[in-house]
């Protein structure tokens, strides 16, 4: 038997979060004793197949037909099923995204198989085959149990995180060819920042609130975030009113993020912000309010005004360099 | 044109979430309940298409009767009719096998959801309906437009916008800014009374997953908070003691 896993691009790298899927898939083989097949498409990096072997892949399916560049889920998703057929997988694992959510959910029809989404940890496998999952929009955890014999897992950012396993992948290059029959929708064209990292991807999130007074005052929030290499984020009314764009939105009915480090500059730390940021490992809040709501959930604090914290932060960071 | 809408009746977002009986069941007391906040945006398109398309909307939940109040909200809101089908959401793909049982029998033009429910977060009950009945389906979509049958979305990816083109019958997750969010107005509640509201029985189908316990996250450890004029010290620790940068 063999796990499938799922490998997202950015341009023609791997994702960060799909090599912490690879980690996940190789830790879950070892308990499974399964095989590691890695799938990607369209256009790649030559030293990117290495790389997958690094963290576990044991071979690396790549159907390099570049019409998948501009596919639509719905190719995908069969493509990636037929491959699941041909190689006996019977656990599907991807990193949770736009894209990779409802390919998964689309073959776990196709496949008749279980499916978890929001997953955050490792399987349990002691009595059934269980994952716990992330519900109440990051106020809980689910242990879920997943009854059908073939298992579509799409994880959240950071549910292992990168782990090594060096195996040296053997590379297959697949001549499968996209399926115009399946093409349901027509991309007319994308809008996207290229160059920044990107909220989901990040170890660093600098997020900045109300406090901040108006759009003009982003200028030490983006040069925070470049200082530690981090992406940004916001709170909801940031975005509302058109200060931030709206894909930086943080919190329950925004992006959900878990990264290794949480900044959060002038919010008050509202219950819906706070669950889209509960699974950050390490949270600094900066508010010049002590009461603010943010103090209770975070590990460092400073009760003081951005507008002077913020600057200080920036010099101390660049002269520890 | 015939819409449908899927809602979920779900904790209100300011919901402290706790759960009883050994952490097997969700505690509501003093729990209160809302429609969906990405629902009530499918809701609010669905009632926009009204005047400008034409459209009939029916309103949808599969659950038991305490979402009943959710349903007459939508229909208070603007919808046509209400339909429950009356069983325990007990899993993901139970609830989509439903909506597609459903769907079948009837033309819908589009069906409309949220781009999650807040409670189970799959985020995905659109892509399962979808591919069970061979129906296009995207999320989450920001803007649609209707031309006859042709239908133009913008869809939000990683770091920005999608945009696409596709054609009816379509299933669409919403998230703002789709619609303005609508509320209730008098004349709305008191028509609301008069419309059609159906419980229907469950179709035979199986789940696929169950539940077996909840846990909530581990608490802080609480707050070390650093002066103001000593930034490099929260710098320091940054570096030394979390190891985060
Ligand atoms: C259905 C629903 C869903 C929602 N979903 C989300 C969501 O996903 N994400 C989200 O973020 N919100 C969400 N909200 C909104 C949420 O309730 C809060 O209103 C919002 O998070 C507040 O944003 P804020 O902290 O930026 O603003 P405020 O609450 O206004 O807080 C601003 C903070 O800045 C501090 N401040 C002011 N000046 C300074 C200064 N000079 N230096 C330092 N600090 C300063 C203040 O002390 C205050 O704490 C949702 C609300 C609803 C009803
Ligand atoms: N029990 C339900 N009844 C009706 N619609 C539902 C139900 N559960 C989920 N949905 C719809 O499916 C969308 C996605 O749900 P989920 O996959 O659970 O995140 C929701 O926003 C709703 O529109």
């Amino acid at each position: 038997m063999s796990i499938i896993v799922f490998l997202e691009k950015e341009g023609s790298n791997i994702r960060n979060t799909s090599l912490e899927a690879i980690s996940y898939g190789s830790e879950l083989s070892k308990k499974v004793n399964a095989k590691v097949v890695c799938v990607v498409f369209g256009a790649l990096e030559s030293s990117e197949g290495e790389k997958t072997g690094l963290y576990g892949c044991d071979k690396l399916i790549h159907v390099n037909d570049q019409a998948f560049d501009q596919a639509v889920i719905n190719v995908y998703a069969h493509a990636l099923n037929d491959i699941m057929n041909n190689e006996s997988g019977d656990i599907f694992i991807t990193a949770q995204s736009a894209l990779a959510d409802p390919i998964a959910a689309k073959i776990a029809v196709l496949q008749n198989a279980s499916i978890a989404t929001n997953v955050s940890e490792l399987p349990d496998l002691n009595t059934e085959f269980s994952v716990s999952r992330s519900i109440y929009s990051g106020k809980a955890f689910e242990n879920l149990i997943l009854a059908s014999p073939k298992k579509i897992i799409s994880i959240k950012r950071n549910a292992i995180g990168l782990i090594e396993n060096q195996k040296s992948a053997s590379i297959e290059i697949s001549d499968l060819k996209l399926n115009p029959d399946l093409i349901d929708a027509e991309i007319t064209g994308t809008d996207r920042t290229t160059g920044m990292i990107l909220l989901p991807e990040a170890d660093i999130v600098v997020s900045a609130g109300r406090g901040m007074k108006g759009p003009e005052n982003w200028g030490m929030v983006e040069e925070l975030a470049e200082e530690l290499g981090a992406a940004i984020g916001c709170s909801k009314p940031v975005s509302d009113v058109g200060w931030r764009p709206h894909h930086e939105h943080v919190g329950q009915t925004g992006i959900k993020v878990a990264p290794n480090l949480y900044i959060a500059i002038g919010i008050s730390g509202a219950i819906q912000h706070l669950a889209g940021v509960s699974s950050s490992k390490v949270i600094v809040v900066i508010n010049n309010d002590p009461e603010a709501p943010f103090f209770k959930n975070a590990d460092y604090g400073i009760v003081g005004d951005a507008f002077e914290v913020v600057p200080k932060l920036i010099e101390v960071i660049r002269q520890n360099k | 044109m015939k819409i449908l809408v899927c809602i979920t009746h779900v904790p209100d977002t300011t919901s402290k979430i706790a759960f009883s009986d050994n952490n097997t069941k969700f505690d509501s007391t003093n729990v209160q309940y809302i429609i969906g906040p990405y629902e009530d945006y499918a809701i609010s398109k669905a009632v926009d298409l009204k005047s400008s398309n034409n459209a009939h909307v029916t309103v949808l939940n599969v659950g038991k009767s305490e979402s009943d109040p959710s349903l007459r909200r939508a229909l208070a809101i603007g919808a046509d009719e209400a339909i429950r089908i009356d069983a325990d959401p007990m899993d993901t793909f139970f609830v989509a096998t439903q909506i597609a049982s459903h769907v079948k029998g009837e033309t819908y033009d589009l069906i409309l959801m949220g781009r999650e429910s807040i409670d189970f977060n799959g985020g995905i009950v659109h892509s399962l309906v979808g591919q069970m009945l061979g129906i296009p389906a995207f999320s989450p979509v920001m803007q649609l437009e209707i031309n006859d049958s042709k239908v133009k979305m913008t869809r939000e990816i990683e770091g920005g916008k999608e945009y696409l083109e596709t054609s009816l019958p379509l299933i669409a997750g919403c998230q703002e800014p789709i619609a303005e969010w609508k509320i209730p107005n008098m004349r709305g509640i008191m028509t609301a009374r008069t419309k059609p509201f159906e419980v229907v029985e469950a179709y035979d189908s199986e789940t696929r997953s169950r539940n077996k316990n909840f846990e909530l996250p581990k608490e802080k450890g609480g707050i070390q908070l650093i002066d103001p004029d000593e930034v490099e010290k929260l710098h320091e620790l940054l570096r030394n003691e979390a190891k985060v940068i």
